[in-house]
């Protein structure tokens, strides 16, 4: 169908200049040891039993170190640092100590935030483009942000006596390794905790790297430490008797597993978990802008992202033509090495994951969704996927209800406004949802029906440290950023009798 | 003249606005601190409880839906209806062994925290919702909203201010509650669900089952549509196994305490919704 108010964009003719000469950032920046220990009290300590697993780049499947693999008893050692850090250094610091700790923190990361994207892209395979401006400025500003709260935390609750809580495990996914990083350490700090984190086995350098800032800023030893290992490093912090409190991100699967151990042991947790969100586009959108929202929803960082826009509900009136632009602008999207400057999609972070979205994919098509993928070429090495766009998907088939965390956009139809709002919250997720319509009413109509923690009008995967983000349902609980994600670091307690 | 008779009242269980049986048919004795009979008082079931989920779900959005001027005007009514009560509560309160002088003290304090947390419903927002000040071209805020159904084991003792303490912030936010009241001392809650029912609370919005705390409480931490449960009034030492089932679809599980009433009670059962809207021309 074709409606006037938007005429057809020109096709491309051949030769259009999509082609850019390669446009590589430098590695020189970056020098990776062969073997990376466990960053506890303070230094780099060897496991206890040993043990030590390669981390590879997922572009070339190169190995890039060997990093330490933390046992229950390297947990433990960890676990007591905090406490000790807790106890004599942090938890008694005033304020205004720690926030300058922090501040230091941020700027030492500005300074060195060409080193951290690289490395970043390299551990992790998503595009520099996006590591330089946006993960690791993120990082950054983060600290920052968090720095000022640390000597503010009279005004944050008001009525309300603080406390922190003392040791903090924290637990990050490999999609966003310094950034989650960042949203878990931050809050943390600044609340007067010490940390015991775990980043995850795919993309632990980043992680590593910043435990040797830590002792560049001359952050007291056992305040942060950072073991590495797989599920069971994970799982012994989790279990771990001495934890006071438990943050994690990462798949609602293990969410759960963890929330069954935070209970049994009467341990506070917060969870920011998976998503599937609805990005709704409204016949009234502003489509050209539409069109980049949703490309930029669901196909940024390979769509290795918790609250990517996954299943896009178009409005039936013009759901053929905004596919077809949607097709149109996905075979302009460039794939291939991620640290080239010009790379819009780079690697799938791993074989296991890249299994998993190709599954997924041909489940979908089985189902009877009909697939696009732009004809690019891939790299012979490295994990790569095609951006994809399946259509004529239903709210029944697996790739509309389960979260295939890759770059795989599933396409769905609606005609009213209320049809939108139900198919949209029919998931046991709601961590995020987007809107677009050039209508304000029917924005805050719909964003007060959905049922999702961060609503984007008119943008999409917009992030900032003073802005809260968090799930509802299965996505999880708990915010991270703003003044919310101060809470869940603090114990908050009666001041005295109310008047 | 012989002297006149007594009408006694049936206790039953509070679901949807009306007052049925269990369907179980199920009733449990309730006796005065001397031994003397009082009341036989329903012992719901699995089925009630699912009964009551529904009710309060079908509930909820028509509640959170209110202004939040007329969720205050109301929950202001609960406490103007319980004042004309005062005496039945206290009678009430008494029969299960408390003092007198005790009994209308914590009478008084159920009902002005009702005044107390009424007052909220339309400041709270103010309080913990913030307007986000983003590095960019961005109008971005962030809300408050109820979590959904909400299932809440109130403490055996205070019986009445123990539940209304953790009932009132519930129903602040815009969530509907199924509640598990006091198991020891069940007839002030019977009592405030016929307040409830008087003072234009919607059908729903509160249900009160009288029972067995822990045999339905595996039933409320498994149930996919409850959203949180509080668990004030549950032994600390619950059995991991029913505890797990809470994690079946990531409830909130709130552990709170009696006379700590802070908005943070209310948020305790809220989600923060974000919303980000470009500035431009």
């Amino acid at each position: 169908m074709t409606d006037n108010k938007h005429p057809e964009p020109v096709e491309p003719s051949h030769g259009f200049g999509l082609d850019y000469a390669p446009a590589p950032e430098s590695t020189s920046i970056v020098s990776i040891d062969d073997d990376y220990g466990l960053f506890i009290g303070g230094e780099f300590v060897e496991p206890i039993d040993g043990g030590y697993f390669p981390t590879i780049s997922p572009s070339t499947e190169q190995h890039l170190a060997n990093v330490a693999s933390a046992s229950a008893a390297d947990v433990d050692r960890a676990v007591s640092a905090a406490r000790r850090a807790h106890t004599d250094v942090w938890g008694s610091m005033p304020g205004k100590e720690r926030a300058k700790y922090m501040f230091r923190i941020a700027r030492q990361l500005q300074e060195r935030a060409r080193e951290f994207a690289v490395l970043e892209t390299l551990d992790g395979g998503k595009p520099i483009k996006e590591s330089r401006d946006i993960d690791i400025p993120l990082a950054a500003a983060h600290f920052f942000y968090y720095a000022g709260w640390a000597d503010k935390l009279d005004y944050a609750y008001p009525g309300r006596r603080h406390d922190s809580r003392g040791v903090v495990g924290q637990i990050i996914p490999w999609n966003f390794p310094m950034m989650m990083a960042s949203w878990k350490l931050a809050p943390a700090l600044a609340a007067g905790n010490t940390v015991v984190l775990k980043p995850a086995e795919t993309t632990p350098l980043t992680a590593l790297l910043l435990g040797e800032l830590m002792q560049d800023v001359g952050l007291p030893p056992g305040v942060v430490n950072i073991v590495t290992g797989a599920g069971e490093t994970g799982a012994a912090l989790v279990e771990h008797r001495d934890v006071d409190k438990l943050a994690f991100t990462g798949s609602t699967a293990v969410g759960k597993q963890i929330q069954r151990t935070a209970l049994a042991r009467n341990v506070p947790v917060t969870l920011e978990l998976g998503g599937k969100a609805a990005h709704i586009v409204f016949e009234d959108a502003a489509i050209d802008q539409a069109v980049e929202g949703v490309i930029n929803g669901i196909y940024f960082n390979q769509g290795h992202v918790c609250c990517a826009g996954s299943r896009l509900l178009v409005q039936e009136s013009i759901a053929d033509s905004f596919v077809d632009r949607l097709k149109r602008r996905l075979s302009t999207v460039r794939v291939g090495d991620p640290l080239d400057k010009n790379t819009d999609v780079g690697a799938i972070n791993s074989s296991q994951q890249l299994a998993k979205i190709s599954e997924l994919v041909e489940v979908g098509v089985r189902e009877g969704a009909e697939l696009f993928q732009p004809d690019c070429s891939l790299p012979d090495r490295g994990f790569f996927y095609r951006p994809t766009i399946l259509s004529n998907v239903e709210q029944t088939h697996r790739v509309a209800r389960e979260e295939v965390f890759g770059p795989v956009l599933s396409v769905l139809t609606f005609r009213t406004p209320e049809e939108a709002v139900a198919k949209a919250n029919n998931t046991p997720y709601g961590l995020s949802a987007g809107i677009w319509t050039e209508k304000g009413s029917k924005i805050l109509w719909m964003a007060d029906r959905l049922d999702a923690g961060v609503i984007w009008a008119n943008t999409f995967n917009q992030f900032d440290p003073t802005s809260p983000f968090g799930g509802y349902k299965e996505s999880g609980f708990g915010r991270e950023g703003g003044l919310h994600g101060l809470a869940p670091y603090l114990s908050l307690s009666p001041m005295k009798g109310r008047s | 003249m012989a002297e006149r008779l007594d009408v006694q009242k049936t206790y039953k269980l509070f679901i949807g606005g009306a007052f049925p049986r269990s369907e179980s048919g199920r009733t449990t004795v309730v006796s005065s601190v001397e031994g003397e009979f009082v009341a036989n008082v329903a012992k719901a079931s699995r089925k009630d409880l699912r009964d009551a989920v529904r009710a309060a779900r079908s509930a909820q959005s028509g509640w959170a839906g209110r202004t939040a001027y007329n969720r205050g005007q109301i929950l202001y009514r609960v406490a103007e209806v319980m004042e004309g009560r005062r005496s039945q509560f206290a009678a009430e309160l008494r029969t299960c062994g408390v003092e007198q002088r005790a009994a209308r003290r914590e009478v008084e304090q159920a009902i002005d925290l009702w005044v107390w947390y009424a007052g909220w419903c339309d400041k709270f927002q103010h309080i913990v919702g913030t307007v986000n000040p983003v590095a960019g071209p961005f109008f971005n805020f962030t809300v408050p909203e109820p979590t959904g159904v909400v299932g809440v084991v109130a403490p055996d003792q205070p019986a009445l201010l123990g539940l209304v303490s953790r009932l009132a912030p519930v129903l602040v936010g815009g969530n509907t509650a199924v509640v598990i009241p006091s198991e020891t001392s069940p007839l002030p809650a019977i009592s405030l669900s016929e307040v409830i029912a008087t003072s234009d609370v919607p059908g729903g919005v509160v249900n009160m089952l009288t029972g067995t705390r822990n045999e339905l409480l595996p039933w409320m931490l498994g149930h996919s549509d409850v959203n949180a449960v509080d668990l004030t009034g549950a032994s600390d030492d619950l059995d991991p196994a029913v505890l797990d089932e809470a994690a079946t679809n990531v409830k909130r599980v709130v552990r709170g305490s009696v006379g700590d009433e802070s908005p943070q009670s209310i948020t305790d059962f809220c989600e923060m919704k974000t919303v980000w809207h470009p500035i431009g021309r």
